[in-house]
């Protein structure tokens, strides 16, 4: 709003003041969390500073084993069911992006239309029929349902984004591999798929972070311990809350939220363009 | 390739009257042809298109349209999930119209959705209207704002939530330093709808960050050329930026708006799955969670999922009818 040669210093100044209070109150709570994952749980709430008068690791060395296995067992389901979620989507939404964006066929729009209209869908209507025809597939307790909607391109968003992407890319390229004989295979896998780094960067961020964070599925489909996922696992911590204290719940919260963490440091320029250009969170 | 020039010569020879009548099929799946430009040919490449799309067809059907339609077909059933679906007409929705939770579950969704959207929207864009233009650390902001956004969906800062509006919690420990003295606000009937709204402000930061984008968009001249003219900054702003970002407002609406409906996962861990206190954070997704797969009552779970299908579906549509009253799009 403010042009900045009319911006005198003073107005600078508090914007500033004010912008630095205020980040400090939204982000407080997680530096509290950070600090006191490190006191012995009986201080947590009496303590509300940053510094604490007394540090320990003993939370974390509790909340490791309080769930009878070891945590990462669940950090390492996490990072499968992570892993195997951005290959799938990856695979399925590239080559789906692909063929709406380039290739000329009768049904191209409709698809691409009934594409868009998935976005906007509830996942309540659909998750009870999935979990009637997953329980009859005897999937229950296995990562199949958590992972195989991913291989067949159901995360719309994706698509969409790709396709814009796919779009912005000259049409040149396409016609001059194929004047030297490329089809649409070849054309897609050495010509396009390379161009498409940035799109696919993006989804592999948001793929990982969001089925990192998911909590409904596993909670759906996995009732034994060992396959929990890390969401789940938490849940289960806070249910026998009195038994591990706050400490202890602190702890693993925060382990979960490292590979988030690491994520936005490393790949914000790609998660700030993504939420810019597609709205995704 | 072959299909290319096939296509375009009988394209080109085409427009004139096809002749053949009488048949209807041939006629009518050659006329596409005719619209394609010489980029394509039509049919050559709707079988590969085909075999790039055979992932998505069958995510399509098994996974959405397939369940899509049965769940609208469960929805005037009773089942259980271990006997076969009985076909009770209407008795779901009428059984809904007479269920005080459901009831609560709307109440408790709705104003989750009215209070926390706007305080949200109204966050994002005081901040992205600060931090646009002429500021230093501009990205570092950015980002400060935007970390809870990534983080707030997760289990873990639920957890955390119930620790900060717990009895002894860091929010009533400042309400202390005033005098104001509160119990759990987690146990208080009145009081536990409002972390979860603080919860979904708190990730005011990605529709910010969408803003920030938007607000790039206005041309430096509009503001250039007001100034002239003698425009205060307030002036500019409720002229020249509110006009202008209408488009991106609505989109953030809509986008928040729909996401708010789907609320789950904090209301089922700060309540520890039971919507408490009194079903003062029974979210309706969390009630269709309760009763599809706490009780098993299939039918009546799938009826509720097609109601907040329909009431999505007429919120968004209400949303643009109204929007044509507020949205600004370019000179028209």
């Amino acid at each position: 709003m403010a042009a900045s040669p009319t911006t005198s210093v003073p107005r600078q100044v508090t914007r500033h003041v004010v912008l630095v209070v205020f980040v400090l109150l939204m982000i407080y709570p997680l530096l509290w969390m950070v600090v006191s994952s490190f006191k012995p749980s009986n201080l947590i709430l009496s303590q509300t500073g940053l510094f604490p008068s007394e540090i320990t690791l003993e939370n974390y060395a509790d909340g490791w084993d309080a769930l009878g296995s070891p945590f990462s067992l669940f950090l390492g389901n996490s990072l499968l069911i992570g892993v195997g979620s951005v290959l799938g989507n990856l695979f399925s939404c590239s080559l789906t992006a692909y063929a709406l964006a380039r290739l000329n066929f009768r049904m191209g729009k409709v698809y691409l239309a009934l594409t868009l209209m998935t976005i906007m869908l509830p996942f309540h209507v659909l998750v009870i029929p999935q979990y009637i025809l997953f329980a009859d597939l005897g999937w229950i307790n296995t990562y199949i349902p958590l992972l195989l909607p991913k291989f067949l391109a159901t995360d719309a968003v994706f698509i969409f984004l790709m396709v814009q992407f796919i779009r912005s890319l000259p049409r040149e390229l396409d016609q001059a591999a194929m004047i030297d004989g490329a089809g649409p295979f070849r054309i897609f896998w050495s010509v396009i798929l390379p161009l498409m780094q940035p799109a696919l960067i993006t989804t592999t961020i948001f793929t990982f972070i969001w089925t990192w964070n998911d909590y409904f599925g596993p909670l759906l489909y996995l009732t034994r311990t060992e396959l929990y996922t890390v969401p789940v696992a938490l849940k289960s911590l806070v249910d026998t809350e009195t038994q591990s204290g706050i400490g202890t719940m602190f702890a693993m919260s925060l382990l979960s939220l490292v590979p988030i963490v690491l994520f936005f440091i490393f790949a914000q320029r790609y998660i700030i363009k993504g939420i810019a250009t597609t709205g995704i969170k | 390739m072959m299909t290319l020039t096939s296509s375009k010569d009988t394209g080109r020879q085409e427009p004139g009257p096809s002749g053949d009548a009488g048949s209807p099929g041939p006629a009518g799946r050659r006329r596409p042809r005719g619209r394609t430009k010489a980029s394509g040919g039509t049919r050559g490449q709707g079988l590969v298109a085909h075999i790039f799309l055979l992932p998505w067809m069958i995510g399509m059907v098994g996974v959405t349209a397939g369940p899509l339609v049965a769940s609208l077909v469960l929805a005037f059933t009773d089942y259980d999930l271990l006997s076969t679906p009985q076909f009770i007409g209407l008795d779901n929705f009428v059984r809904m119209a007479g269920d005080e939770r459901f009831w609560a579950a709307v109440r408790v969704t709705l104003v989750y959705v009215l209070v926390s959207v706007p305080l949200q929207l109204g966050f994002a864009l005081f901040l992205a209207v600060v931090l646009d233009k002429g500021l230093r650390g501009l990205s570092l902001y950015r980002s400060a704002f935007y970390l809870p956004s990534l983080l707030g969906g997760s289990v873990a800062i639920a957890i955390l939530w119930r620790q900060i509006f717990g009895e002894n919690g860091l929010v009533n420990h400042v309400l202390g330093w005033f005098g104001i003295e509160l119990g759990s606000w987690l146990q208080d009937p009145s009081l536990a709808l409002s972390t979860l709204v603080v919860l979904n402000v708190w990730t005011f930061g990605s529709p910010m960050v969408i803003f920030l984008a938007g607000l790039r968009q206005i041309p430096e001249e509009l503001y250039e050329a007001s100034m002239i003219d003698g425009a205060g900054r307030v002036r500019r702003f409720w002229s020249i930026t509110i006009p202008l970002l209408t488009p991106i407002i609505f989109l953030n609406l809509i986008l928040q708006m729909i996401s708010a409906f789907q609320a789950f996962t904090q209301a089922h861990v700060v309540s520890g799955g039971s919507g408490g206190p009194l079903d003062s954070t029974l979210f309706y997704t969390l009630y269709i969670y309760q009763r599809g797969f706490v009780n098993f009552d299939m039918g009546y779970a799938s009826a509720m999922a097609w109601v907040l299908l329909l009431v999505i579906a007429a919120a968004t549509a209400a949303n643009f009818i109204v929007s044509r009253r507020w949205v600004y799009y370019g000179d028209e």
